[in-house]
């Protein structure tokens, strides 16, 4: 069943990179995923079978970060299929610049994206320390094309900016796994292969020296595929120079992944012992992520790239959540949840406005509110979610996050935390609604003045999620949520 | 032990060639030889126990790094018509000096790690953290997008080096998932160049530089 | 210090200028011509000795006496080393150490007399001649440092009496290296190809025929011997290197001259088959030289 879930969207994939009518690829996309999504629903009642000898399995954080990301594919391919139809007929003239370029052709487009659905899957149901890292490559190679699928300088710029930044990132990363693999090794026995189950089994045994320096690379390899600062300087340019919906998902799911990668860790070093040292190493990259954010979000002038350096501090506050112990952890997971919901459709909105306004500059942007009165009313409760105000999800989180910091008594952490949030609110408020008030000057090009239905019902159905969630999370998510905790908690 | 001693002295010299060269197609070769020489050392460190797996990952990796990789860079290369490095950041006498500075604190960094008993010559860490480093340098200090491309190449050796001493047991499948991981990153990375070089007509990643805050 | 230890001085002194000549020989067979005779080194110094010398007014008593307190130098590091299984005359503790700073000193004072003509010509030369010299002492160090190190001993004759067959399988990519650096080293502090050419007199290209262009007479018989002198002890050291220090002490001799003449062939060939590399490029020759020597000593130190 496993198996099939990472294979489904492999095939498709390649199938899809042969197909002749764009229909009929349009149709693979959007019916890979929801096939994708029902079968990732059914995971939630029945647990399936592990396959590959224990290889690929469905725990806990799996299950949640698997069904992030099928939904959110879900979504984001609907928003695709008609992005793509718009696109075909278009003339392309860059709007900052205008000169013109040409688009990458749809084949590879559907084939990548697909494909990428296939990476992230397999990082979201290994065990094995190797095979997640094969994923995660996976998923750079898989979504540097999507980002150069407007083909001119400036997304060719971000593309290399992004190969070769995660591509060494991953490299340091692979070093770490074979540090990990000499962890588990000892000259009197067996060494135990790098399967989270075995490792966490016999944490005790693992030697230390080497596992502490596995640790260090991790965080640095896939710190740098999260987006975590220092190391996030090509997730601006990625996201603001990738086609909206590509910058939801790698957003959204891709940087979840690479988190995921790091949870495995962090599990790991939790039955080793080890938590007092990690700890201090998420809460200083979480800090530095979220002063480098609050610098860069004040007086910023593109809004998708406004939009990159919110994902920044987001993982910034998951990392200082995983930094505080159990609760902290309990609310890092819950916003891995609202995070991503939030942020594609806030993306997915940014797609509506590009195409709407043809530009990226906040100062152009005026009058969404009656301009497109859906997509102005739904960026206005996007700005509010992600800065985490009630009644949406994100205020749940946070709020979690910041109680664990109190509990604990750090209260530097908890000062900055909170500066740095109003900061981020401050620049985040001047420019949303500076883009949703006023009048309305420059119109759409688009030939009708109303977004059209894949517009809007793809973010509006993320928009009541987030919504929903902020005022009661299920039963069932809670449960699984306490799960993950249990396992990546210390100290609080 | 005394082949796996000359395999591992030979990348340090081709390490050190690659930091003090100009030339980008001679120091193509030098990666192709580099990843040659790393494809036997499976072969070479476990003569002992020599296993089908380790014929098949030495064989492939010798095909691929030693024959692909090599033509597929020679074209990039004729196709932007670069022969030469431009003024990199930090010259090349440095580079050398820095090479050797760098061996010195690989060398004092694995004394200090406690080594498992299975190495197959006391030179490998070292030698593996060396080419990690040395990697990392040309992608820093270089500027044409080629030079990056066989710095990031370098790195992996290095990465590969450390794999297969120490950590023998990794199955097939994750070593073939790496060199797969690898070719295809070379791939898509000599892809982009060539789409630099189309939009630009230079493959100088200094110049990218638009898109900042 | 017995009889048998004046052994390498005296070879030394009677023998390097046969060297010159083996290397011109080599040199002109590899060109199709006969070449000068094998002895024509000795009749140069007999011809050089009996004639007279012209002083430029701009000199003073350095010019004079550079040339003799080179020599005199260099004749200070010949008694420090060894040849064959035979130790040296002077040994004592770091005389390696000591064995570089009188090669030094031998530069030193023919710059100086370089620089007394007070001509920008010698003092371009000069600059030159220092600046690659700089590059390749570290190297020169560095090298015998390393075999120190692999011969656990302080002495040139401790080291070089000690290195043998085993030597070579245990450490062979050590001694490997060590050898290519000393071989460039030798190259660099001899004014052969690729680092200078010894034959040419053009301004631009020259780097040690410059500084000893002024010299006429008994002078310049005493810097072409010095350079005879210098050419034998840095052979000298890399042939201990290579020729086993174990076995019969006068077979061993037999092969270690035989040895220095190999260098000397090894020599003419690397200056007809190579050219000259271009002056920016050299620093770059002499600095990989002192790279492989202080990869060596890094290598060698893990054992």
């Amino acid at each position: 069943m496993i198996l099939a879930l990472v294979l489904l969207p492999m095939l498709a994939g390649l199938v899809a990179f042969g197909l002749p009518t764009p229909v009929l690829r349009r149709g693979l996309l959007v019916g890979t995923a929801l096939v994708h999504a029902m079968l990732t629903a059914t995971f939630w009642k029945i647990t399936p079978a592990t396959a590959l000898n224990g290889w690929l399995a469905l725990d806990a954080a799996g299950l949640l970060f698997l069904s992030i990301t099928s939904g959110l594919f879900f979504v984001a391919s609907i928003y695709a299929a008609g992005y793509l139809g718009q696109e075909a007929n278009r003339h392309n003239t860059d709007p900052e610049e205008g000169l013109l370029f040409d688009n990458a052709p749809e084949a590879v487009f559907i084939g990548c994206m697909l494909l990428f659905l296939a990476a992230m899957t397999l990082v979201t149901v290994s065990q094995h320390f190797g095979l997640i890292w094969v994923a995660i490559e996976g998923t750079t190679l898989a979504s540097a094309p999507l980002i150069y699928y407007h083909r001119h300088h400036r997304s060719l710029e971000a593309t290399w900016k992004y190969l070769l930044i995660c591509s060494v990132g991953i490299a340091l990363a692979l070093l770490a796994n074979f540090f990990l693999g000499v962890a588990a090794a000892h000259p009197d026995r067996e060494s135990y292969p790098i399967v989270l189950s075995q490792l966490v089994a016999h944490a005790q045994d693992l030697q230390t020296p080497w596992l502490k320096v596995a640790c260090l690379l991790f965080f640095v390899g896939y710190g740098t595929k999260m987006g975590l600062a220092p190391m996030h300087t090509w997730l601006p340019d990625a996201h603001s120079e990738a086609p909206s919906v590509v910058s939801a998902l790698l957003s959204g799911a891709v940087l979840n992944c690479a988190f995921l990668g790091l949870l495995r860790m962090q599990q790991v070093c939790v039955a080793a012992n080890l938590e007092l040292f990690t700890r201090d190493v998420w809460i200083a990259l979480g800090l530095v992520s979220l002063v480098v954010s609050a610098v860069f979000i004040i007086g910023q002038t593109d809004y998708k790239r406004l939009l990159a350096y919110s994902s920044v501090e987001n993982m910034g506050i998951m990392a200082i959540g995983i930094g505080l112990g159990t609760v902290g952890a309990f609310g890092a997971m819950l916003h891995a949840v609202n995070h991503s919901l939030v942020k594609a459709m806030l993306f997915l909105l940014a797609g509506n406005i590009v195409a709407r306004y043809q530009t990226k500059n906040i100062l152009q942007v005026r009058g969404l509110l009656r301009a497109a009165p859906v997509t102005g009313v739904l960026w206005v409760a996007g700005f509010l979610a992600i800065t985490g105000t009630p009644p949406f999800g994100p205020f749940m989180s946070k709020f979690t996050i910041l109680k664990a910091a109190l509990d604990g008594g750090h209260i530097w952490i908890t000062t900055i935390f909170l500066a740095m949030l109003g900061v981020i609110f401050i620049g985040m408020t001047t420019a949303f609604l500076g883009m949703a008030q006023g009048e309305a000057e420059k119109l759409a090009v688009s030939a009708s003045n109303r977004d059209r239905w894949w517009q809007i019902i793809p973010p509006a159905a993320l928009g009541v999620l987030v919504l929903w969630l902020g005022l009661n999370v299920p039963a069932k998510l809670g449960d699984v949520l306490h799960q993950i905790a249990s396992t990546l908690g210390g100290p609080s | 032990m005394i082949a796996t001693n000359l395999i591992l002295v030979l990348v340090v010299l081709t390490n050190l060639k690659l930091l003090g060269s100009s030339r980008i197609g001679s120091s193509i070769r030098v990666v192709a030889a580099q990843g040659v020489v790393l494809g036997l050392l499976p072969v070479v460190a476990h003569v002992h126990d020599l296993s089908l797996r380790f014929a098949v990952l030495a064989v492939g990796t010798v095909a691929i790094k030693g024959i692909v990789f090599p033509w597929f860079l020679f074209r990039a290369v004729r196709e932007a018509d670069v022969a030469r490095e431009v003024e990199p950041y930090v010259g090349y006498v440095t580079s050398l000096l820095s090479g050797v500075v760098i061996l010195a604190i690989s060398f004092w960094m694995c004394m200090r790690l406690p080594m498992p008993e299975t190495l197959a010559s006391s030179w490998l860490a070292p030698v593996a953290i060396f080419s990690i480093f040395a990697g990392l340098f040309l992608i820093v200090s270089r500027k044409r997008a080629l030079s990056q491309v066989l710095g990031f190449l370098v790195l992996e050796n290095g990465v590969y080096t450390f794999g297969v001493g120490l950590a023998p047991q990794s199955s097939l499948l994750v070593e073939a998932g790496v060199l797969l991981d690898v070719f295809v990153a070379v791939f898509v990375m000599g892809i982009t160049i060539f789409h630099i070089n189309r939009e630009f007509d230079h493959i100088n990643t200094d110049q990218l530089n638009t898109l900042k805050d | 210090m017995n009889a048998a230890s004046f052994i390498p001085l005296l070879l030394a002194l009677v023998l390097s200028p046969l060297l010159l000549g083996v290397i011109n020989r080599t040199k002109a067979l590899f060109a199709g011509r006969r070449g000068p005779p094998l002895l024509q080194t000795y009749f140069d110094l007999w011809k050089l000795l009996q004639k007279g010398a012209v002083y430029s007014r701009t000199t003073t008593w350095l010019f004079r006496a550079g040339p003799m307190l080179g020599l005199a130098a260099v004749l200070v590091a010949a008694t420090l080393v060894p040849l064959g299984n035979f130790p040296a005359l002077i040994a004592f503790p770091a005389d390696f150490f000591f064995f570089a700073c009188l090669l030094g000193l031998m530069r030193f004072f023919t710059v100086l007399a370089a620089l007394d003509t007070g001509s920008s010509f010698e003092g371009m030369g000069a600059s030159r001649e220092v600046f690659f010299s700089a590059l390749a002492e570290p190297a020169l160090l560095v090298a015998l440092a390393t075999l120190a190190r692999q011969a656990q001993n302080l002495s040139l004759s401790g080291i070089f009496g000690q290195v043998s067959g085993s030597h070579w399988l245990q450490a062979g990519p050590v001694l490997a290296l060590v050898l290519i650096a000393l071989m460039i080293v030798l190259l660099a502090e001899n004014a052969r190809i690729p680092v200078d050419d010894p034959n040419t007199h053009l301004e631009l290209t020259m780097i040690h025929e410059v500084m000893v262009l002024d010299h006429g007479g008994p002078d310049f018989a005493f810097i072409l011997y010095g350079a005879a002198l210098k050419l034998w002890v840095l052979a000298a050291l890399v042939v201990g290197m290579i020729v086993p220090a174990t076995g019969a002490p006068w077979l061993n001799l037999v092969l270690s001259m035989g040895g220095m003449f190999a260098v000397a062939i090894v020599v003419g060939v690397v200056e007809s088959v190579m050219a000259r590399l271009r002056l920016l490029l050299l620093p770059q020759l002499l600095v990989g030289a002192g790279a492989l020597a202080a990869m060596a000593f890094l290598l060698g130190l893990n054992k």
